[in-house]
């Protein structure tokens, strides 16, 4: 790995209308360096994968401007970047063998033959498909054909991998093998991944920095912890993880913290930035792991909010506790089935929902 | 063709036999009675047997100048109208322009225009505009029905295609040209086949459009017909048996060859190093 600040993929400004009218991205600004795993994240029709596409050049943007390695390509045509994609749906050329397949962008830049057959050998050794050279694609497995994709692109060791929902077809327990072996492939060959997905637990598992997609637009770049320990907007809190939304007036502001009160009774001490006037009605979010159930009403400053429980739903490691709040909010609170396995409440109880200051945060009010 | 063979009687299976056997029938009488020993004029009762008719097949000189007008017209039209028809097919599945529905219309119509009207409108249209008829008109008028046929084909075959595979294809690298050679060019070829097929098959069959378009020129069917009146002699069952050898020994090698590739391809991809080469 070279330099971890040298930008392997950066978009200024980039938007992209198509002439149907539709406009798929709305003016992104996004850097990613060199060697790490960037996921772009969001639902389907955020225009995370025509991102995808503007970088790898099968799309040109309407405004701003890719740039690859400091490079700008703008009008550069896809088979001249120095990119390479997985397809979503493998696109792998039927009529070929899995030898073929991946030896087909060393033999369109012309690399002598006896290297292409050390290549591909060592390129299907590192995906564990040795042996299997003359089948065709449709022969293989599903797991089987996503590897033949992959080596088919890693092998032009390109400086920068596309990887467009590249599990999206495969089934759960595949999909959670394949994204640990993707992470190690991607640490030992030490290249940029740029990855589309709409599954947050695959982008924070594998990540090393996200960024949020919605409606065309970023909401949120960071790393997994931070984008879900410190979600900057609604969409991005409750897009990724379980987020319980709360909202009340502020009644005073002090040392970057705000005392909101929730209900008659409730008070919430949340972190913010910037100026935040009195008496404004302010969102923020909790997550449910982070919240504790009690019979009085917490002390020592921890938040503290009123509520009856209304479902009680045993999961088996853990429990999830539906409380609606004295202000009408609904609040999940997910407890670990510990050493004691008793229900600390049941349906119908009144019970204070207590966490700690910092673990929760306010929300950017829609733009 | 992985069932275990049941020897049990069914009535599928005599259902089965029956049709292909009535399907058979007539080919059958043809072969026949190309070895039948006939003296006289017409060629409808068994006589006994010869070899006569094979070994003077070609005793009958514009029986063999239309036989061979066929062959060649249907040969020629085939590859003109692939030429002509694969790009259009093509083109049709791929992009969107201005006059794709209309000649998407028109293909149908060439398609769904009974062979009389076609016939009666080609041959109208040679004589208003004074082209004297003959070879170069059936081959014409053979051409531009079976450029319809291939183009459809094309058509349909590009369209099951995923766009992404050229995507893929310029990803790695590969320019507009290695793109359709490589990729795009063996994808949509059992379409081009197809099409082709349709194509010689549709020719070398017609009778109605020739019949309008053909002036003085005789093919097979049309000496066929000519030849109804005085008797028809045994040669023609003879060439009819030899086009339907070759047609059968052609299907066959087609299928040897396509279950070969279906139940074991790992075995025959040894020199698949050099398909994609250059």
């Amino acid at each position: 790995m070279t330099s971890p600040q040298a930008p392997a993929v950066e978009l200024a400004g980039v938007a992209k209308t198509y002439r149907s009218g539709t406009t798929a991205v709305r003016g992104l600004d996004l850097t990613v360096h060199e060697g790490e795993f960037f996921s772009l994240l969001g639902p389907s029709g955020c225009g995370k994968t025509t991102t995808l596409r503007l970088i790898a050049g099968f799309e040109e943007p309407t405004a701003g401007e890719v740039r690859l390695h400091g490079t700008r390509v703008t009008g550069v045509p896809a088979h001249r970047r120095d990119v390479n994609t997985v397809f979503q749906s493998y696109a792998l050329f039927p009529h070929l063998s899995v030898f073929e397949n991946v030896a087909f962008g060393l033999r369109r830049r012309r690399v002598p033959r006896g290297e292409i057959a050390a290549r591909v050998g060592a390129m299907l050794e590192t995906v564990e498909l040795t042996g299997l050279e003359r089948r065709r694609p449709r022969e293989l497995s599903g797991g089987q054909q996503q590897r033949v994709a992959l080596a088919r692109a890693l092998v032009n060791r390109p400086r920068a991998l596309l990887l467009d929902e590249p599990l999206g077809a495969l089934d759960l327990r595949l999909r959670q093998a394949m994204q640990v072996s993707l992470k190690r492939i991607q640490r030992e060959v030490g290249l940029t991944f740029v990855y589309v997905t709409h599954d947050q637990g695959e982008a924070l598992t594998m990540s090393d920095r996200i960024a949020v997609l919605n409606d065309g637009r970023i909401e949120q770049v960071g790393t997994p912890r931070e984008v879900y320990e410190r979600p900057a907007t609604r969409f991005a809190a409750s897009f990724v993880g379980t987020s319980n939304l709360l909202a009340g007036e502020v009644a005073e502001v002090a040392a970057g913290r705000a005392v909101v009160v929730h209900g008659a009774d409730g008070r919430i001490e949340v972190p913010v930035r910037g100026a935040v006037a009195r008496g404004r009605r302010l969102e923020l979010a909790v997550r449910p792991e982070k919240i504790s159930l009690g019979r009085a009403r917490p002390g020592g400053g921890l938040c503290g909010v009123r509520g009856t429980v209304t479902e009680v739903v045993y999961l088996g490691t853990a429990t999830n506790y539906n409380v609606t709040t004295s202000a009408g909010a609904d609040v999940v609170v997910f407890r670990q089935n510990a050493a004691s396995a008793d229900e600390v409440a049941a349906r119908g109880d009144e019970v204070w929902l207590s966490w700690e200051p910092d673990h929760s945060y306010a929300l950017e009010t829609a733009r | 063709m992985k069932f275990p063979a049941r020897r049990r009687f069914s009535p599928l299976r005599l259902y089965t036999l029956l049709l292909i056997a009535w399907l058979l029938l007539p080919i059958a009488v043809m072969i026949v009675f190309g070895f039948n020993d006939v003296h006289g004029k017409q060629n409808f009762r068994w006589e006994g047997f010869t070899l006569r008719w094979y070994t003077h097949l070609f005793a009958k000189p514009d029986l063999t100048t239309a036989a061979l007008n066929s062959l060649t017209i249907a040969a020629l039209s085939t590859a003109m109208a692939t030429a002509l028809g694969t790009p259009l097919g093509l083109a049709l599945a791929r992009h969107r322009f201005r006059g794709r529905g209309t000649a998407t219309a028109v293909l149908f119509l060439v398609i769904a225009c009974p062979d009389l009207v076609m016939g009666a409108s080609l041959l109208s249209m040679f004589v208003t505009f004074d082209v004297p008829r003959g070879y170069p008109t059936i081959l014409a008028a053979h051409t531009m029905v079976a450029t319809a046929f291939v183009a459809t084909t094309v058509r349909a075959r590009a369209v099951s295609l995923d766009p992404s595979l050229e995507e893929a294809a310029e990803d790695l690298g590969a320019t507009a040209w290695p793109r359709f050679r490589l990729i795009t060019l063996p994808l949509i070829t059992p379409g081009i086949l197809a099409g082709a097929l349709l194509a010689f098959v549709l020719s070398i069959d017609d009778f109605v459009i020739a019949n309008f378009t053909s002036g003085t020129t005789l093919t097979f069917p049309l000496w066929i017909w000519a030849s109804t009146r005085t008797g028809t002699p045994p040669q023609v069952n003879v060439l009819g048996t030899l086009i339907f050898a070759i047609a059968t020994a052609l299907a066959a090698l087609a299928g040897i060859r396509g279950s070969r590739t279906q139940r074991k391809p790992a075995s025959r991809a040894p020199r698949s190093a050099d398909a994609v080469g250059r």
